[in-house]
């Protein structure tokens, strides 16, 4: 994974990228209007961020609450450490219930823990019922944004997957006609299927119930035709009391997509009486984040995508430039989490601009933990040798003033007598879109020194 | 009064005018300005690629040479939001660090929070764009940015705005970083100019003639795109448009 090159490579086509920056952009404008119709919207973040630190603090004490209430409501919870534990769990559940044709809407979670590839090697068939999930499904890809997985995808080229895979229209990329000829496909895979995977938003831990939202209704469709829902979530979705949920409710949709609230909050306490309703409760790294204070907030995250719509990298690189199930800030500082060797080059995947930071509706301090990581990847030798040389060097040198103003001296000397060939030479990558500033024959020091002694010359005349 | 200028060492050896503004500016208010010799970097290039071994002898420097002052100014955003916000690692041990860095002021925030200065009267005849530079923005908070829900402000236009003659443009995108990020510029380079053009589009379509902010690193990544496009708007550090409209108090 090379973040740099999958960046260089999709701004290749400067006109795609124009585009993928300004379709991100409006959905951050939008953002900005529902959050600004909520006068304490500092507040509500503040507060928001106190109830994830207080649970994430108290982790154990609610999980284990919430499983309680969630088996006293007659649903079952499984425990998994891992993906491959969460995979084998929902593996077994819909082996004991005869299940063959599952519907499953979007959780990143089973993305995670590569669900869908594990239960298709099984021979379970799998459909992802959200409309962009469905289309990087259909075009057997990865989702790119975490609340819009086909952002990267245009109109017209959904027309001609759709015309290959569902035989639509040639040439037509009419979003209606489109979606209704998804709706119809789909339709029957619900109709079809023998069980229902959905993620979960919210798990409360005071009554035992899990909260889906959806725009699409797409998860209720699911959970209500077949009678098995298993239900994944990562253990750090839970919320302590049921008032808690209307303050995330609201800032997940007005930090996601600027509506006011999402158009399905599905509650579910207990299963169907006709049903069962299966829980799987998913660690996979997450107390090991926990037990790093530096990075501990990071699980306050409630997956809005907020930081990928307003991170200016993020929108000019595209989301599968990361190489992670989560891309952008927040993804950067989770992916440091699973493999820092592998995903090295994702702290320094942002300039630091603190945007993410300021937007994030639970207060995570996302530009200062990608500063966090860059230290750790360096502490762990991870950064390639040439750069933390390059640094040292830099910091002997500026330790010893008289030699750092020799040096800049020298430099900027040679700097103005080179021909510019040499000094736009390959190697000089700043050089390539931009000039250097005009080297000037004095420095300030030199500068001030001299206007200095001009004064105390003339005061002396006095 | 006198004061400490802590000068950024891109600064003192590339932009020297911007240095001399910021000393003529402090003047005209009745500032005196000692530049301790001994500084050179703050360290942030080698605290932001995460080298902290690198970085921690030069907070330890800036530490030493500026300690004793009561006030110590610098015209740049960035390397004082480093003193700030990012040397607690480095000099937290140290008695006397809050002082310190309770004392390091930006120089729009100096004039407006220390030195109280009212509106300015002076002579600046240009449509002026600024550049909220990300970490004066976000870390210092010399304005507000546009993601929190508060009333707005911003210092750098406040300094601005009662010059006679000036015309402060407004963007579609008042606050998106231009992609400088110290060595992201080099280590992101697609992602960075792309950032960059950007911006300076904005700029255009505003109608700017001339752009301005508080940090000169943001500009020297922007002035180097319009040089090699060859574009006629200019570049100037709010420091030198005070200086040049001979900005004083009413």
């Amino acid at each position: 994974m090379n973040h740099p090159q999958e960046a260089a490579r999709f701004l290749a086509n400067a006109k795609r990228a124009k585009w993928h920056d300004e379709a991100l952009w409006f959905v951050r404008s939008k953002r900005d209007m529902a959050a600004a119709d909520i006068p304490e919207w500092e507040q509500l973040r503040q507060q928001a961020s106190q109830i994830k630190a207080h649970t994430i603090a108290n982790l154990k004490t609610y999980l284990q609450q919430f499983e309680q209430k969630a088996t006293d409501l007659g649903a079952h919870v499984h425990w998994a450490r891992d993906a491959s534990e969460h995979n084998t769990i929902v593996q077994s559940i819909l082996r004991d219930h005869g299940a063959r044709r599952i519907v499953k809407s979007k959780s990143m979670l089973t993305e995670e823990c590569q669900l869908n590839p594990h239960l298709e090697n099984a021979g379970f068939e799998i459909t992802d019922t959200d409309l962009g999930e469905w289309i990087v499904q259909l075009r057997n890809e990865p989702p790119s944004h975490i609340v819009l997985p086909a952002i990267h995808i245009k109109k017209e080229e959904v027309g001609e997957l759709f015309h290959q895979k569902l035989g639509t229209r040639q040439g037509s990329a009419d979003p209606d006609y489109l979606t209704e000829s998804a709706r119809n496909t789909l339709r029957k895979s619900f109709l079809q299927a023998d069980a229902a995977i959905t993620g979960v938003n919210f798990a409360i831990a005071e009554t035992g119930g899990i909260v889906i939202c959806t725009n699409e209704g797409n998860a209720d469709m699911g959970t209500g035709l077949p009678g098995l829902h298993i239900a994944c979530m990562g253990i750090e979705k839970i919320i302590p009391r049921a008032e808690d949920l209307a303050l995330f409710l609201r800032l997940l949709a007005r930090s996601g997509t600027g509506q006011p609230i999402t158009a399905y909050t599905a509650h579910h306490h207990g299963p169907r009486p006709d049903g069962q309703l299966h829980i799987v409760l998913v660690d996979n790294g997450r107390t090991e984040i926990l037990k790093q204070e530096a990075f501990r907030n990071s699980l306050h995250c409630i997956r809005c995508g907020a930081c990928m719509n307003t991170c200016p990298v993020y929108r000019r690189s595209g989301g599968h430039s990361y190489g992670y199930t989560i891309p952008g800030p927040i993804g950067s500082i989770l992916a440091s989490a699973r493999d820092p060797k592998a995903f090295y080059t994702l702290p320094y995947a942002s300039s630091l601009c603190g945007s993410c930071t300021d937007i994030c509706p639970v207060n995570i301090d996302l530009h200062h933990q990608l500063l966090a990581w860059r230290s750790e990847i360096t502490r762990q030798k991870i950064l390639p040798l040439p750069k933390r040389l390059a640094m040292a060097a830099l910091s002997h040198l500026m330790r010893r003033p008289r030699l750092y103003r020799l040096f800049g001296a020298i430099s900027r000397s040679i700097g103005r007598a080179i021909p510019r060939t040499l000094l736009y030479c390959r190697f000089n990558v700043w050089g390539r879109q931009r000039e250097l500033p005009p080297l000037p024959k004095k420095s300030f020091r030199r500068m001030f020194q001299q206007e200095a002694a001009r004064r105390e010359e003339k005061q002396h005349e006095k | 009064m006198r004061v400490g200028l802590f000068i950024p060492c891109y600064i003192d050896q590339l932009y020297p005018n911007v240095g001399i503004a910021t000393v003529r500016v402090l003047e005209r208010f009745g500032v005196d300005v000692d530049f301790p010799e001994n500084q050179t970097c703050c360290g942030q290039p080698m605290a932001n690629i995460g080298c902290d071994r690198a970085a921690a002898p030069l907070a330890e420097q800036f530490f030493a040479t500026f300690r004793h002052y009561e006030h110590v100014v610098c015209p740049s955003g960035s390397c004082t939001a480093m003193v700030r916000h990012h040397y607690q690692k480095y000099l937290g041990h140290h008695e006397g660090f809050e002082t310190l860095r309770n004392s390091v002021y930006e120089l729009c925030e100096f004039l407006t929070d220390v030195l109280h200065i009212g509106p300015l009267e002076g002579d600046f005849p240009h449509r002026v764009g600024i550049h909220q530079s990300c970490h004066g923005l976000r870390e210092l908070r010399l304005a507000e940015s546009s993601e929190r829900v508060a009333k707005p402000f911003s210092k750098p236009h406040s300094l601005l705005e009662s010059l006679r003659g000036i015309e402060l443009v407004s963007l579609s995108r008042g606050d998106e970083c231009c992609g400088f990020g110290g060595t992201f510029a080099v280590t992101q380079e697609a992602v960075s100019c792309s950032m960059g053009n950007d911006r300076i589009r904005d700029h255009e379509q505003a109608g700017t003639e001339i752009l301005t902010g508080v940090d000169m690193s943001c500009l020297m990544h922007m002035e180097g795109l319009l040089r090699r496009q060859k574009k006629p708007m200019r570049v100037m550090h709010l420091a030198e448009i005070l200086c040049q409209s001979g900005a004083h108090c009413r």
